[in-house]
């Protein structure tokens, strides 16, 4: 639709005077919304060099457009783009999308730009804000308002105000019964909070196994090394077991020795085996797996909030926001040689919360 | 059959006049297409904002038909050769199967994320345009809320967004989301039991997640941008001060066409912004981080730079464990603190702010016209004492990093962190005080003495004095009467008695001064008319 043209149904808008000019009108609406055009100023004359400069610099920025459009559109199409391994083209498919749109957007963008910056005349308007509030108008809605009230007249039947309440309260609670009632998921179920995978079934002691569900024999870990270890039951190795991974560390003899005399000050001193210590990965800040182990300064580092635990002073937090010490699985080797766990931590495993006793 | 003559041009007027008759719309519209708005270049902080969130809804709308809400463990056999035959939750191998089996899927994915981590960036730099100018007083306190609510909801959406890959490193996050919702007193485990359906990971919390951030979250945010933007229509936006600005009016473009026209040529440059980055740079390359493994975890994982702060403020905190000797004992852990206490004292601290300092300054006016933020140093202080204490937090969620890249110990930059985190934001009030009351003398100089001009006078007794140009018309003395208005004041002095270059222009030399345009088409611009110039068939006021 051109708006040059002249329109004949715009032009019985003007009621008073065939003779303004369109502009006239513009400013007469303007004013009659409260606005001043103060300052209206052409930019280019029409015709000008610069304006024909400007026409032709919008106009490429749109044939850019296009010409990146449809770039984008033919490498879309016929661009190889399945993965390969190795450094195939397929690696530049998405550089290319992004470039290609990027400059088919950005040219519209700098076109449209272009063209209200530099060709549109400038204007400087005022418009007032009229934000005085109406006193009279205040209390003419408050008193329509109170006068509603009166209407329903609840103070004069308190009855009806009484039973109200306490008819569609209840309404509410119905509203939130199904999605509270529906979420709500009791933490203690099976006690789940305070056992692991190791929790012994029917009497039988769970074996710690590899990623790989091979069991583990003392040997397979050189001193000074570690291993993180599962349960050896069903999806032992999977997320249904969160709070089951540990790690089973094979100490030097110093350490070991530090660490059994300090397990012994905590009662624990049967959790060891050899020089084997088997700890929880999961930390008792929030649940990261403490998974940095340094081998010189026995230190367990969690990752995630540079908790440090000292594993041969029973895994105690000596450093970061931890405040409680990685439980200890107590452990022992089973007659065919496999490590058992000898029952389930003794401690609560993860992060804190307010029950834990 | 005898056809009518079918006017052409006579179609839009008729149409017009049509729509007009039933929908009575010519006067509101007229009133939209008037509408002035005032422009600075701040002013566009947070259309930003609002660009990225409807590029952020054309790509995940795309997402949506590919990503598979589910945790049901799968054997991957898509493209990505490296991971074929490992079991994942089918929510991970669908993202994958975005990034390499959907075509232009991984594109969309990382403008998706791109456009997310835009998004709250410019919701942070747009609060603190409003913050340092003081645009949040009145009446303008229930959009200021509005604002910082969009940011924790867009910080929920964005949460909740890089959780559903499932990969290794968003369920770390979720892992210690889990942990820091079971940190809450009393009601810790329920809820989290509730929200994950059992112990955590569980197998349903990917599809809730899924619902809340497609639908929950994103309507609840299209609600508060809605209210946000049409309050900022309805009370009009606020305008630097400066010559015939006042508190009353509003000075700026009408805002059709220009300004609507810059408006929508800014849209697509953030758009276009977005594509490039999320063509060429590569984000959140699940694929190197594997399925979820509630035992696997890598060194410098880092969240989204927005939960930064809070992964900082974290790792800062002592390890303060409550003990409460009832019962069998209760236990309020650590992590409590700057997780759950600290983000509730942020919210508490950002939205009262508005009316704290009112009550403070006892100002219960409205304002419209904005401060600079040299004029009000006691509030730019707080604003500076804020942006450090969140910087520090923000640089301390990356400590291990800094640590390793840098070579400084790991403990030091904590104990660093937390040292900082006392001292400097104090520190950062009283520098920016300073410098805001020095910015404004400075002004008040310029304005006083005029504008310096180098220029070295000496006198016949010997002394050397500077020359001034004076702004006003300057008394005996050489001093000024200019008031202090709150405005820019000029720094450089004009090329009134001063050399000029020899050639102007700066790559074509400009020969001749550009003659004011005249266009035929519209009326050179007059002195400002009277109002009962022209009558208009009723009288108004």
């Amino acid at each position: 639709m051109s708006t040059h043209t002249a329109q004949p149904g715009q032009d019985q808008l003007d009621v008073n005077d065939p003779g303004l000019s369109r502009f006239d009108i513009v400013r007469e609406g303007a004013r009659r919304d409260d606005i001043e055009i103060v300052h209206y100023e052409p930019q280019v004359a029409p015709g000008s060099k610069a304006e024909r400069r400007l026409v032709r610099t919008v106009a490429a920025f749109f044939l850019l457009t296009g010409l990146a459009a449809t770039a984008f559109l033919a490498i879309y199409i016929w661009w190889p783009w399945q993965y390969e391994p190795g450094r195939g083209g397929d690696k530049l498919y998405t550089p290319l999308l992004g470039v290609t749109l990027g400059v088919a957007l950005l040219g519209i963008g700098f076109g449209i730009l272009t063209w209200g910056k530099k060709l549109l005349p400038k204007e400087v308007s005022i418009q007032d804000r009229h934000e005085g509030v109406s006193t009279e108008d205040q209390k003419i809605t408050g008193q329509t308002m109170l006068y509603m009230a009166d209407e329903l007249g609840v103070k004069r039947r308190p009855l009806l105000g009484v039973s109200l309440l306490a008819g569609l309260v209840p309404v509410g609670a119905v509203v939130a019964a199904p999605l509270v009632g529906g979420l709500i998921s009791n933490p203690h179920k099976n006690n789940q909070m305070f056992t692991t995978g190791f929790a012994p079934q029917d009497g039988r002691k769970i074996r710690l196994i590899r990623e790989d569900g091979r069991p583990i024999r003392p040997a397979d870990i050189s001193a000074g090394g570690q291993i993180t270890v599962f349960p050896g039951i069903e999806h032992g190795v999977s997320n249904l077991h969160a709070d089951s991974p540990t790690l089973l560390i094979h100490l030097r003899d110093a350490d070991a020795a530090e660490s059994r005399r300090n397990n012994e000050r905590e009662g624990h001193g049967d959790y060891m085996w050899g020089n084997y210590a088997a700890y929880s990965k999961i930390c008792t800040h929030a649940g990261c797996p403490a998974s940095l182990y340094e081998q010189q300064t026995n230190r367990l580092l969690c990752p995630c909030h540079q908790s440090q635990f000292l594993i041969t002073d029973n895994a105690k937090p000596v450093f970061g926001p931890a405040s409680r010490r990685l439980p200890q699985l107590p452990i022992e080797v089973d007659a065919e040689g496999f490590f058992v766990a000898k029952s389930d931590y003794t401690e609560t495993v993860g992060p804190d919360f307010w029950e834990r006793p | 059959m005898k056809r009518r003559k079918f006017d052409m041009a006579a179609v839009p007027g008729n149409t017009a006049r049509a729509v007009d008759e039933r929908f009575q719309a010519a006067t509101p519209l007229r009133k939209l297409l008037n509408k002035v708005f005032p422009d600075h270049w701040s002013f566009l902080l947070g259309e930003i904002a609002l660009f990225s969130f409807i590029v952020l809804l054309l790509t995940g709308v795309f997402l949506t038909f590919f990503f598979e809400p589910s945790m049901t463990e799968v054997i991957y056999n898509g493209s990505y050769a490296p991971l074929r035959g490992t079991p994942m939750s089918a929510a991970y191998a669908s993202s994958l199967d975005i990034s390499f089996d959907v075509r232009g899927g991984l594109i969309m994915r990382q403008m998706h994320h791109w456009a997310a981590l835009l998004f709250m960036a410019a919701i942070v730099v747009h609060m603190l345009r409003i913050f340092f100018t003081g645009a949040f007083r009145k009446p303008r306190e229930t959009n200021w809320i509005i604002g910082s609510l969009l940011f924790w909801v867009g910080f929920l959406a964005g949460f909740t967004g890089y959780s559903l890959p499932d990969d290794g490193l968003s369920g770390t996050g979720l892992r210690i989301a889990s942990a820091i919702m079971l940190s809450i007193p009393v009601i810790g485990s329920w809820l989290t039991s509730s929200i994950f359906g059992g112990e955590f990971p569980g197998t349903i919390i990917i599809s809730r997640f899924f619902i809340a951030h497609v639908l929950l979250i994103p309507a609840l945010l299209v609600a508060l941008i809605s209210v946000h933007l049409g309050l900022v229509f309805k009370q009009k936006h606020t305008q630097w001060p400066g010559p015939g600005r006042t508190n009353d009016n509003v000075v700026g473009e009408r805002m059709f066409p220009r300004y609507a026209i810059k408006q929508g040529g800014f849209f697509m440059v953030v758009f276009g912004v977005i594509a490039l980055m999320g063509g060429l740079f590569q984000i959140n390359p699940i694929w190197l981080f594997g399925p979820y493994e509630a035992w696997v975890v890598s060194a410098a994982s880092q969240p989204d730079w927005y939960v930064m702060f809070l992964d900082g403020s974290t790792r800062l905190m002592p390890d303060w464990q409550i003990d409460i000797p009832i019962g069998d004992g209760y236990v309020i852990p650590p992590l409590f603190w700057p997780t759950v206490v600290l983000p509730g004292i942020l919210v508490g601290l950002s939205t009262l702010y508005p009316f704290l300092e009112a009550r403070y300054l006892k100002d219960y006016r409205s304002h419209n016209l904005l401060q600079r933020p040299r004029d009000v140093p006691f509030r730019s202080g707080l604003g500076a004492m804020a942006v450090t204490f969140y910087v520090i937090l923000t640089l301390s969620g990356a400590n291990d990093v800094i640590a390793d890249k840098f070579h400084i110990s790991l403990n030091a930059m904590t104990w660093a962190g937390r040292v900082g985190l006392l001292i400097l934001p104090p520190l950062a009030y009283y520098v920016t005080y300073r410098i805001c009351l020095g910015l404004q003398q400075h002004d008040r100089e310029v304005l006083a003495h005029g504008v310096e001009t180098g220029i070295i006078r000496r006198l016949p007794d010997g002394r050397f004095v500077e020359v001034h140009q004076p702004l006003g018309v300057p008394d005996e003395h050489g001093h000024g009467e200019l008031p202090y208005a709150g405005w820019v004041v000029p720094k450089k002095m004009n090329r009134l008695g001063a050399l000029g270059p020899a050639i102007r222009g700066f790559f074509y030399p400009i020969e001749k001064p550009a003659e004011a345009p005249v266009s035929p088409g519209h009326p050179p611009v007059e002195p400002r008319p009277e109002r009962e110039e022209i009558g208009s068939g009723e009288t108004r006021r």
